[in-house]
């Protein structure tokens, strides 16, 4: 049983991290409908400046924060000058596909030339562990956790209760309209694009004092369990972000540690496999809306 | 009687394809008009180089100011609400969310008043207001794309084909709300419609719109009784 | 009632080019014939005069420019975007290493396995799929292309695991009076020769058209009676066995095979390969193949992890002026350059297509009302 909660407790604190990706992921797809591959590199490349800013002095969470908004500004303006110029999903996929590639090697090389690919030491930033009786949890998971939580209330509140909110949703689900009711809807998708940033900048500095490590390939294996999660989640919510990364974290540690013909190589494997089964068996998620097509 | 809107010697398509080639028409205040013609005539074409959703050439004053070259939502500030082909509701969100978005430019307190105006006027909106936009019937998502244009009190309705897509006995509702509103509120409108019967019966004047030019108008009663219109528009 | 007439008199719908009978047909036919000689002649001599080194580089771009062929096939021509074909060049690949090393087939021989195994694998990619469309299908196949690496590794008693398996060379026989390295050259030249005439009348036929229109509008296919699912399970099957087909003959050209050769890098050139050249034209994934080959060689060497952040760059710059690629860039050069020609002798402009990696014409699609 004990070993149950301890693996469970791992799991979470797993998908936590996942969850922490997912959600920009979706907030990119719920503005601009984009599956943006490069989501992890930008995310690096976030965490790299925090890394930078607490090098050059900075306290963490102030560190954290100004990566924040200048990850803010770099995700509006690489919407602005890259991703709009290219066209738009529906009707040119491969573009979109391209470019995002084309992001995500150069973002990846551009910190490997900038920061070099050793290994750099991240600040942890809490230590100490939680005693719950039956297992225990690092406080690290915990802040995660919370953190989780609470940019879901304020995405909530966001898109749920502000004008602006409202603006781009309707700029997600149809940006003519959008157009023909005054919305400027080239100034939401850079938004979206931002906001994305931002998420992922801070998701990447707590993955990155989780590890305690910082070097380029922190993120290619994530994205694809980011991707896993926000697949079963539904892309068009964060809730299902968060509840669908800490099931990938949970099942897939579960996997690993009870099948152990799986083990920790075929962990992947079975993050893809479910991304198969969830894009076939039910598109839409657990919480995502179903995608009504009219011929 | 104001003139509200001036088109002359509009140019315009889509990329190397031109369909518009020197359309001439003016609206004025108060004043129901419609825009007939046949499919690739240019009808659609013609809503959206007006309201600047494509480039186009040629001269378009608006209240007596320019608005060729500009963008939709700048138009959308000066009191022109489009109302375009295939409703553009906006499916995922809900009936209510819908009204509000129409009223994004307005930054008065009077939007839940005119909400409530409008669920008075199409009461199936009322019974609706928590449902997805996208899971109405055509003939509902017509009715709250025009009280979503009307949600942002313009000065000027432009209708791109409500018909389409609409049963029979819905659209004839939906032209007789039309009538009352412009009856009622003097609300200007321009329809482009391929419904020429249910239009003329709405309309104060009309044009009629071929390969991309005005070849004919005159008032509802003149286009009505011409025999050329008659026997292309109105089947007899 | 004023009735106004038509501004101008002639037709003012734009007209539709002439077909491109500037040459009448035999001078073209001449054109053909005597650039396919010339080409082929280029072709035939390279080996002679280069080092080994180029020509297994030269080797390298084939086994690329056929798997970027079959890539084409599925992405360029029928719309099912897969970022996963490194693991089909996988799958060819380790199934010759295994069977010329473990089990003594000779080297020919595997490729029709290879050929076959990949080709119900790309089957069973290809049914799923039907059911996920555009940057999900790119999402599952990047997943698949992530994850072939590691399986290959899971299994490393038959595959060699992350040491990767050493296989006997691909010799020249003595009669042929040829190296090693022009040997393969030959064979792999006369391979891909072939899958480009299959697939180029593949296209042309009333197959291809038909993948063509799913791509494009599926329901418009459907209606048309295009049987969707079977020709796009079969496309796959049809690209992958390509991949696979390469990647075997990949191994005639290096006999060493590693894990992480087969990975989500590979995946990405060969994507890169068929939209560079041009996507859902004949040549293109050639000319993409040579250029994901030569281009490390041709980037300043002075700052070596740059060079994909100019490659990344590049790619972004590329999709923005000619998404159609090479060829694609070209065609539009020609087009651009035959309206210029025409328009200054006076003749109506004609309606432009501009290739782009999915569709054909741009526009607003059905709404000329």
């Amino acid at each position: 049983m004990e070993l149950f909660l301890d693996r469970l407790v791992i799991g979470l604190g797993q998908g936590a991290i996942y969850a922490l990706l997912a959600l920009a992921l979706v907030l990119i797809y719920r503005s601009t409908g984009l599956l943006n591959f490069a989501q992890g590199e930008m995310a690096l490349f976030s965490t790299y400046m925090t890394w930078q800013l607490i090098e050059w002095g900075l306290p963490l969470v102030v560190a954290v924060i100004v990566s924040m908004i200048l990850s803010f500004i770099g995700g509006a303006f690489i919407e602005r000058a890259i991703i709009r110029p290219v066209g738009d999903v529906e009707h040119n996929p491969l573009s979109i596909v391209i470019v995002t590639i084309g992001l995500f090697l150069a973002f990846n090389a551009l910190v490997g030339w900038v920061w070099g690919t050793d290994g750099r030491i991240f600040p942890k930033a809490l230590t100490t562990t939680l005693n719950l009786g039956v297992t225990t949890v690092s406080w690290q998971t915990v802040v995660t956790l919370g953190v989780l939580v609470a940019e879901l209330v304020v995405l909530y509140l966001v898109f749920q209760k502000t004008k602006l909110g409202l603006a781009l949703r309707a700029v997600a689900s149809n940006s003519e309209s959008s157009r023909l009711v005054g919305i400027r809807v080239g100034r939401m998708l850079m938004f979206g694009w931002g906001l994305a940033a931002t998420v992922g900048a801070l998701g990447g500095s707590l993955y990155a004092s989780t590890l305690t490590t910082l070097d380029p390939s922190l993120m290619a294996v994530l994205l694809i369990y980011a991707f896993a999660a926000a697949t079963l989640g539904g892309f068009d919510s964060p809730v299902g972000a968060v509840v669908g990364g800490l099931i990938v974290g949970v099942v897939t540690v579960m996997a690993e540690g009870y099948i152990s013909w799986i083990g920790g190589d075929l962990k992947l494997a079975f993050a893809f496999f479910l991304i198969l089964v969830v894009l076939m068996v039910r598109p839409q998620g657990l919480f995502g809306k179903e995608q009504v097509k009219r011929v | 009687m104001t003139r509200l809107l001036d088109a002359a010697d509009v140019t315009g398509g889509y990329g190397p394809v031109q369909v518009l080639f020197g359309l001439d028409l003016v609206v004025d205040e108060g004043e129901v008009v419609v825009v007939l013609g046949a499919n690739g005539a240019g009808k659609t074409t013609t809503l959206r180089a007006l309201c600047g959703m494509i480039p186009a050439k040629g001269t378009v004053t608006f209240a007596g100011e320019s608005i060729i070259g500009k963008k939709p939502d700048d138009i959308v500030r000066r009191g022109v609400a489009h109302v375009p082909q295939g409703r553009g509701t906006f499916a995922d969100l809900t009936v209510e969310e819908n009204l509000r978005a129409g009223a994004y430019v307005r930054k008065d307190d009077e939007i839940p008043a005119d909400i409530d105006r409008w669920y008075t006027t199409f009461p199936r909106l009322a019974e609706r207001r928590d449902q997805a936009a996208g899971s109405m019937s055509g003939g509902e998502q017509q009715m709250l794309a025009i009280a979503r244009a009307l949600m942002s009190r313009p000065h000027l309705l432009l209708l791109d084909e409500p018909s389409l897509g609409l049963a029979p006995l819905i659209t004839r509702e939906l032209f007789t709300q039309l009538a009352d509103l412009n009856r009622e509120t003097g609300m200007t409108m321009l329809v482009v419609e391929q419904n020429a019967n249910l239009a003329l019966d709405i309309a104060d004047r009309g044009y009629v719109l071929e390969a991309g030019a005005i070849v004919t108008s005159g008032t509802a009663a003149e286009l009505k009784s011409d025999e050329a219109v008659r026997k292309a528009y109105l089947g007899y | 009632m004023t009735a106004t007439s038509p501004s101008s008199g002639t037709t003012r719908r734009a007209s539709v080019a002439p077909p491109s009978g500037v040459f009448s047909n035999p001078r073209r036919l001449v054109v053909r014939v005597v650039a396919t000689v010339v080409i082929g002649a280029i072709l035939i001599y390279l080996p002679q005069y280069y080092p080994a080194f180029r020509v297994g580089q030269f080797n390298t771009v084939i086994c690329f420019a056929i798997a970027a062929l079959g890539l084409n096939l599925l992405t360029g021509y029928n719309g099912q975007i897969s970022v996963g074909h490194g693991a089909f060049f996988g799958v060819g690949a380790y199934t010759t290493a295994i069977l010329v090393a473990d089990h003594g087939w000779p080297h020919f021989a595997t490729l029709a396995a290879a050929g076959v195994i990949a080709f119900v694998l790309g089957v069973l990619v290809g049914i799923p799929a039907l059911r996920i469309r555009g940057l999900y299908l790119a999402l599952v196949t990047l997943a698949l292309a992530t994850v072939f690496p590691q399986i290959i590794k899971r299994f490393s008693d038959v595959t060699g695991g992350a040491q990767g398996m050493r296989v006997p060379k691909f010799r020249a026989p003595d009669w042929t009076g040829l190296k090693d390295d022009q040997w393969k050259y030959y064979v792999l030249l006369t391979c891909a020769v072939v899958a480009f005439v299959l697939v180029r009348n593949v296209v042309r036929s009333r197959v291809g058209r038909a993948l063509i229109a799913t791509r494009d509008n599926e329901t418009a296919a459907a209606v048309l009676g295009v049987n969707l699912a079977f020709y796009k399970v079969v496309t796959f099957g049809l690209s992958a066995m390509l991949a696979g087909m390469a990647g075997s003959l990949s191994v005639f050209n290096d006999p060493f095979v590693n894990a992480d050769k087969y990975g989500i890098n590979l995946s990405i050139f060969l994507l890169v390969a068929v939209v560079v050249g041009g996507a859902a034209t004949i040549f293109g994934p050639a000319f993409g193949a040579f250029f994901i080959v030569f281009l490390p060689d041709w980037l300043p060497k002075s700052y070596p992890q740059l060079s994909p952040v100019l490659f990344g760059a590049a790619l972004i710059l590329l999709m923005m002026v000619a998404p159609g690629g090479f060829l694609g860039g070209v065609h539009q050069l020609t087009a651009w350059a035959k309206r210029r020609l025409r328009s200054s002798s006076g003749d109506p402009p004609a309606a432009a297509a501009s290739p782009g990696p999915t569709s054909g014409t741009t526009g607003p699609g059905d709404e000329l009302a």
